[in-house]
């Protein structure tokens, strides 16, 4: 087996006083999609903000497609990253945040433009094709020139999808893209996500409420809990014979409300 | 004396006034970005002399800075007619204020389109100029408008150092003639105006500014 595509060692992440990984450990393989559930405060999104370089750590390592992601070697031994280590690491990563983040003073199609034209030098005409490809794939292609503050919250954050995409990340985070929406927008947005992973093959990390999207979807589910994974396995596992009492704690109280 | 020849009186010192705003503004909003930023995102010794601008020019009278500048300053060898005092002393004192315009508007812009920015990997220079502060501007507008009024109305202590601007001629002409009621009615109609002028071209920009912005909910 190749090495993981994501690792975590040791890894320590404070905020204050409050603990949230104290030794942390985790691996993804190039290609896995994996879901992470739990009950909030447990570090889940935390783990895709560090991932994304939102914020530090404080203590281990973290290797991201084979190079190191908050440090580099410098004269023989391995220091906190620089801007331009972080910058170049950001390049395999992407993001699709919880309350969409659109540029509001941008189009639709300037929001899925400006990165690959400013960041990666494509040419205005190559930004706006794969804009329009982009824009067709989440179903909005008749929304390119309207404004995010036009548009419902499912076709927001299908903008969102479609701007992470068009900076062609190998590391897709998805950080709890549906909580923000109304019920009845949920399913046009993880459609998105379905049809993405059935044309082509993606790294995913997804931090979820959605219990039946991440059964569907994931290769591996890791159950959260206090800044450490309490169980993790195949969904179908995870989700019909849990093994600890916390996951069917956890899991008993969403399949109550639903 | 007749309120025809008043008013073109005043008229000139209103031209004056004119343009020591339209010199005093431009200045004041460099003062307001330069500073505003250095206070921001500058490593810590430019903080230091940026808090030092800001809380001396808004902690004192704009007045005294006025004379400072005009009739003390050539005591320390540096001498500069009344018009660049005036200019001067009023740029760096609205300047101040509109620091904190800057600064607020910036940190007013949501916490997520800095990390929507970060994760597009936007450099730090792209992620301010690009996403952060085209949202900025438009919060910083209606509070930048009164700063501009301010100042408009702060020229009339450019009288004081001998310049001939709307308040000065009022105040001769209303020493010589003693038609004070004309004269300063006049007078008020005249600021009036101008606050009213700046005020109509600051809307404007508003409006150009927020295209997109503004409509509809709060997160996008």
């Amino acid at each position: 087996m190749s090495a993981p595509i994501i690792e975590f060692k040791n890894v320590k992440k404070c905020f204050g006083d409050t603990v949230i990984f104290s030794d942390f450990n985790f691996k993804v393989e190039e290609n896995e999609i994996v879901s992470i559930i739990g009950p909030s405060g447990s570090g889940k999104s935390t783990l895709l903000r560090i991932l994304m370089t939102l914020e530090g750590i404080d203590g281990g390592y973290i290797n991201v497609a084979g190079e190191s992601l908050w440090h580099m070697p410098w004269q023989g031994q391995y220091v906190p990253a620089n801007s331009k280590h972080l910058h170049k690491m950001r390049n395999h990563l992407g993001m699709v945040f919880q309350h969409f983040n659109l540029f509001p003073h941008m189009t639709v199609k300037r929001n899925i433009t400006e990165a690959p034209m400013r960041v990666k030098g494509v040419s205005r005409q190559d930004a706006e094709e794969l804009a329009e490809k982009l824009l067709a794939l989440v179903g909005l292609a008749d929304k390119a020139d309207s404004y995010p503050n036009d548009l419902s919250g499912g076709q927001k954050q299908r903008v969102g999808i479609a701007r992470a995409l068009a900076m062609k990340p190998s590391i897709l985070l998805l950080d709890e893209i549906t909580s923000a929406l109304d019920p009845e927008l949920v399913d046009e947005v993880l459609d998105v996500i379905r049809n993405l992973v059935k044309e082509e093959s993606f790294t995913m990390l997804l931090v979820t409420h959605e219990m039946y999207f991440a059964r569907e979807i994931s290769d591996r589910v890791c159950f959260f809990d206090k800044g450490a994974i309490v169980e993790e396995g195949e969904p179908e596992i995870i989700f019909t014979a849990p093994k600890e009492e916390r996951t069917k704690a956890f899991l008993n109280a969403y399949i109550g409300q639903s | 004396m007749e309120f025809g020849e008043i008013v073109s009186v005043l008229l000139q010192g209103a031209i004056v006034t004119i343009k020591i705003v339209a010199m005093a503004l431009p200045l004041a909003t460099i003062m307001a970005f330069v500073f505003g930023l250095v206070r921001l995102y500058a490593p810590a010794p430019f903080k230091q002399v940026a808090i030092v601008y800001i809380e001396f020019f808004r902690g004192t009278s704009a007045l005294i800075q006025l004379y400072w500048i005009y009739f003390v300053l050539p005591f320390f060898g540096i001498t500069i007619d009344a018009m660049t005092a005036a200019v001067v002393a009023l740029g760096l004192n609205i300047g101040s204020y509109g620091t904190e315009v800057v600064r607020g508007a910036i940190q007013a812009v949501p916490k997520g389109q800095y990390e929507a920015s970060v994760a597009l990997n936007f450099t730090a220079s792209q992620r301010l100029w690009r996403v952060i502060m085209p949202q900025a501007l438009v919060n910083m507008i209606p509070p930048f408008g009164n700063l501009a009024i301010e100042l408009v109305k702060a020229t009339s202590l450019v009288s004081l150092i001998t310049i001939g601007d709307l308040t000065f001629k009022a105040k001769s002409l209303a020493d010589t003639t003693l038609q004070v009621g004309e004269i300063f009615g006049v007078v008020l109609v005249f600021y009036f105006v101008m606050a009213q002028v700046l005020m109509l071209f600051i809307k404007r920009l508003e409006k150009y500014l927020s295209k997109g912005l503004g409509r509809g909910g709060f997160s996008s």
